[in-house]
């Protein structure tokens, strides 16, 4: 809009300052001293690191700073190890939440217009209620003498329990329960948007149901598959609470590992390294999605 | 569109729906269960609200969190709105890329980057860590999600409603109080719901910057699932889904029940 | 031959208000050589024109032609990049729209959504601080103007299309502006029900005595309401003149085929003979003889020849001897409708001429059919010569 915003006259300058300062201050200052201290070296105080920034002296600053920790990463293979196994969880768990995701999406859109708003605030409802609540609800349900192997045993589908509790599988059956909201909204919006004349012309034209689907309705739900998988797998990588509460010992996570570093170890300095690893992973996918995001919204005006 | 659903449609719903609501709904059942296991139904009883209401730590922590969610929100709304404003009314100023940048990556960080920054940021500073910090953090994270949902509305905003009001005499500022606010003001509502909620649910963020004196619900909550399953928490758990459920219950019908009139009248 | 042109109503319409044609009236708005750019694109270019006080001027143009900016910068949305608005005598610049005694009813009609329908007309009102009683009384001599009394409490979203345009109208009109500014006031409404609100507006403006600036893309509209109607075309004004003027004496090419439909040949002047043109084209062997004495144009000059559907004539056979301007062709389509019968007549040269016909009695013995040979003439007054 190339008119005088009557906003500019309201406060000029101020009004976008304000919260710009407060990112600045509290977001972007705080991710400058991570960067910081993964430099630096540990030490045993309160707190747990060294400063290697002295304002008199500069060149002991640069001097001061090196890799260490970032070796440390390398050559330990745990980290390696728990970067992998995080982006695998997240990817699996997100192809899931596509499976799943998909075919409620789908009827949720092809149900009759007045029932859509409810079926909506159906899906977004579980987001308001707490995810820690959440999770802990399938710890009960999960467990060897839990809710599930009791129904399962009382139907006589299973003579011994199942032991889901504390491995990947009950990770998997976490993170697609928590993030489902996040991949059905997308997709249904961009399903509902979707004319339903053109799988009638598809049909019409020769195109039977299943090719209608694949070429038709996929294709044009694509932004909604995208912007769904982005927001499902970005946190998944970093997630502590469901591999914390429902995985195993063995299911190694580097949102857990920073955790147990930071509280555990109380390696500061090392922490931050595996914060700094942890960010270098998702630049990629988090500056795709936030280009997905600004262009729908701007598409919306 | 009436076309009825199909079998296979209908059977996803259901599934869905059911694949939700029903680790909620056992939750909230074996809240009223007499047993200590919280996996084995004893009958009915009301016994873990009476002890979780004399539960002195419990009800401590959700006294505090209460609080820090409402601080937080207020702020929250009140920044985010304004970031909102700028992003939408501003054009292209300086810095705005990064400013658009500082509001989405909040939202797709994983937490325990944002609370692990936050508290280094705090100790650097000084800050002793505690209530303050855990408000200030919690601000932070949730302005970005109002400035979404405010920015949203005033994206599909009608400019011309401003105009209108300027043409007929009102100034920049009547304009804004009398025509702008009353008309995304649900938005910033939802806003500061969603601030509200954010809050409340926390526990990464919270566990990082928390210090004596300021433990969160999530955080005693997790504490205690740590240690094992307990009705307590069935009960606490119960108490807010019920809160919660009434909140946006209410809020669906009443805004059903304006749709419904206009529908009326459109006929 | 040139005798009708002494008479000054062009077209059908006599007209008395004609302050434009006093050279001693002064105009009630004047814009002076505005220009307006956003960013590379020009959109009001070197524009200049003169709206009398208590005129009904329509700015016609296709879309993107400026029209709309034109009426923003009177409103004072925009700022012109160069030249100046004055009102009354008065320089608009750098008075906000706030100020401007100036309203305007938007395209949309932006009726405030929160607001009932009295709370919308008063909202002017009360940003002057008049007193309750006064504000109560000129809402409900608005509502009555537009026959809406029985919907003061509605909602916006409670009312109609129709019903919208005039609350739209009656909170624009509320504060008596010296100037009502209408952005395609009738185009969001069915085409009956422009009709009957075409008249409407007309009679509200003759009653309130006020200036009416319209936008609009729709001719017919333009030409049923305006005193005078400005055609536009990228960013600037070809054509200022009366419905009548526009439509039988278009001064380029662009107007006559923007307004009302026409068939243009191209062709070469050959000379003048008794002060009439003679033209020669490729669409007959002979030359053309036009009447439009206005035109200064040199022999062997390339010019258009501009000739109405309906003041073409058509019959069967070949023409006889001697027959002036006359083209034959061969019937390449009708449609009936109603009123008018269109013949679409394929000439020899491969051109295709429209020609109407108007359906005075209810039935024809032995009509023109398709694919007949058929001879097409016009009155050397019934067409305009448009210079290249």
């Amino acid at each position: 809009m190339a008119g005088p915003s009557f906003l500019k006259r309201l406060g000029p300058g101020l009004v976008p300052f304000v919260p710009y300062l407060w990112l600045a201050v509290f977001f972007l200052l705080p991710f400058l001293i991570v960067f910081k201290i993964s430099l630096s070296d540990p030490a045993v105080a309160q707190p747990p690191y060294r400063p290697v920034f002295e304002w008199s002296d500069i060149a002991a600053f640069f001097s001061g700073l090196d890799l260490e920790n970032f070796a440390t990463l390398i050559d330990d293979s745990l980290y390696l190890d728990a970067t992998l196994s995080s982006l695998r969880i997240a990817a699996i768990s997100t192809a899931l939440l596509l499976l799943v995701g998909f075919p409620i999406a789908y009827a949720m859109a092809r149900a009759p217009q007045k029932h859509r708003p409810l079926l909506v605030a159906l899906v977004i409802m579980p987001f308001w209620t707490s995810f820690l609540i959440r999770i802990y609800a399938w710890v009960a349900i999960l467990k060897p003498e839990g809710l599930l192997n009791q129904a399962l045993m009382g139907l006589g589908l299973i003579g011994d329990p199942l032991n889901i509790l504390n491995t990947e599988t009950a990770v998997y059956i976490g993170i697609v329960y928590a993030y489902l909201p996040f991949m059905v909204l997308p997709l249904y919006a961009s399903l509902e948007k979707q004319d339903h004349s053109l799988i009638e012309a598809a049909l019409d034209l020769g195109s039977p149901p299943w090719r209608a689907f694949w070429t038709i309705t996929v294709p044009l739900a694509m932004p909604g598959i995208v912007a769904g998988s982005l927001l499902c797998f970005i946190p998944a990588v970093g997630e502590f609470v469901i591999p914390d509460l429902l995985g195993g010992s063995e299911t190694l996570m580097i949102g857990k590992q920073l955790w147990s570093e930071f509280f555990s170890n109380r390696d500061w300095p090392l922490a931050s390294s595996v914060a700094i690893l942890l960010l270098l992973i998702l630049v990629v996918p988090i500056v795709i999605y936030r280009d997905v995001e600004s262009r729908q919204l701007e598409g919306r005006r | 569109m009436n076309r009825r659903l199909s079998l296979f449609n209908v059977t996803s719903l259901v599934l869905g729906f059911a694949f939700l609501y029903l680790p909620i709904l056992l939750l909230m059942v074996y809240s009223f269960n007499a047993s200590r296991l919280v996996t084995v139904w004893g009958g009915f009883s009301t016994q873990w609200y009476s002890a979780l209401f004399r539960n002195e730590p419990l009800m401590e922590a959700a006294w505090v969190t209460l609080r820090i969610a409402l601080l937080s929100a207020s702020a929250a709304t009140i920044l985010g709105t304004l970031a909102a404003i700028a992003l939408t009314r501003y054009g292209r100023f300086t810095g705005r890329t990064l400013f658009t940048g500082m509001i989405y990556a909040p939202m797709v960080m994983p937490e325990v980057i944002t609370g692990l920054s936050l508290l280094l940021f705090f100790v650097a500073i000084g800050l002793d860590r505690g209530f303050w910090t855990i408000t200030l953090a919690h601000t932070t994270l949730t302005m970005c999600f109002v400035t979404v949902v405010v920015q949203a509305r005033l994206l599909t905003f009608d400019r011309s409603l401003e105009e209108a009001a300027m043409d007929l005499g009102a100034p920049p500022l009547r304009t804004f109080f009398s025509v702008t606010l009353p008309l995304i003001a649900p938005s910033i509502v939802a806003g500061f719901l969603l601030a509200f909620t954010l809050s409340l649910d926390d526990l990464v963020i919270a566990s990082f910057n928390t210090g004596p004196g300021a433990t969160t619900l999530p955080i005693r909550i997790y504490s205690q699932v740590r240690l094992g399953l307990s009705p307590e928490v069935n009960a606490a758990s119960t108490i807010l889904i019920g809160i919660v459920a009434v909140g946006v219950l209410t809020a669906t019908l009443l805004s059903k029940r304006s749709l419904l009139r206009s529908d009326r009248t459109a006929g | 031959m040139s005798s009708f042109r002494q008479n000054p109503s062009v077209g059908a319409v006599r007209r008395t208000f004609a302050p434009w044609a006093d050279p001693s009236a002064t105009p009630l708005i004047r814009v002076e050589q505005v220009t307006k750019r956003f960013g590379d694109a020009v959109a009001v270019d070197h524009l200049s024109v003169d709206i009398h006080d208590r005129e009904f001027f329509c700015l016609l143009g296709p879309s993107g032609c400026g029209k709309t900016t034109l009426m923003r910068m009177i409103a004072g949305f925009e700022q012109p990049t160069a030249g100046r608005i004055t009102l009354a005598g008065r320089d608009l610049a750098g008075v906000p729209p706030y100020r401007r005694p100036v309203n305007m009813m938007f395209q949309s009609y932006a009726l405030f959504p929160h607001m009932s329908v009295e709370k919308n007309i008063a909202f002017g009102l009360r940003q002057d601080g008049l007193p309750k009683d006064e504000i109560a009384a000129r809402v409900s001599e608005m509502l009555r103007l537009v026959q809406l009394e029985s919907l003061a409490r509605r909602r916006p979203d409670q009312l109609s299309g129709g019903q919208k345009q005039r609350v739209a109208l009656a909170r624009a009109l509320a504060k008596r502006p010296k100037v009502l500014l209408l952005d395609e006031p009738l185009g969001a409404l069915d085409k009956k029900l422009r009709e009957e609100t075409q008249f409407e507006l007309m009679d509200i403006q003759h009653e309130l005595g006020m200036t009416f600036i319209v936008v609009t893309h729709d001719q017919e509209e333009a030409m049923t309401m305006a005193d005078r109607i400005a055609v536009m075309d990228h960013g600037r004004i070809v054509q200022v003149a009366t419905p009548g003027e526009i439509y039988e004496q278009p001064k380029t090419r662009f107007i006559a085929e923007f307004v009302g439909d026409v068939n243009i040949i191209e062709g070469k002047v050959m000379g003048q003979e008794g002060g009439l043109w003679r033209v020669a084209t490729a669409s007959a062997e002979a030359p053309f003889t036009i009447d439009d004495p206005d035109e200064v144009l040199e022999k062997g000059q390339g010019v258009a020849i501009a000739i109405r559907p309906e003041k073409m004539t058509i019959r069967r056979g070949a023409p006889e001897p001697g027959t002036m301007n006359a083209l034959t062709g061969e019937v390449w389509d009708i449609g009936y409708l109603g009123d008018w019968t269109v013949y679409r007549v394929k000439l020899a040269s491969g051109e295709i001429m429209r020609i109407s016909r108007a359906n005075a009695s209810r039935f024809v013995e032995n009509p023109i059919d398709w694919d007949e040979q058929v001879t097409i003439t016009f009155a050397p007054d019934a067409a305009v010569i448009l210079a290249e």
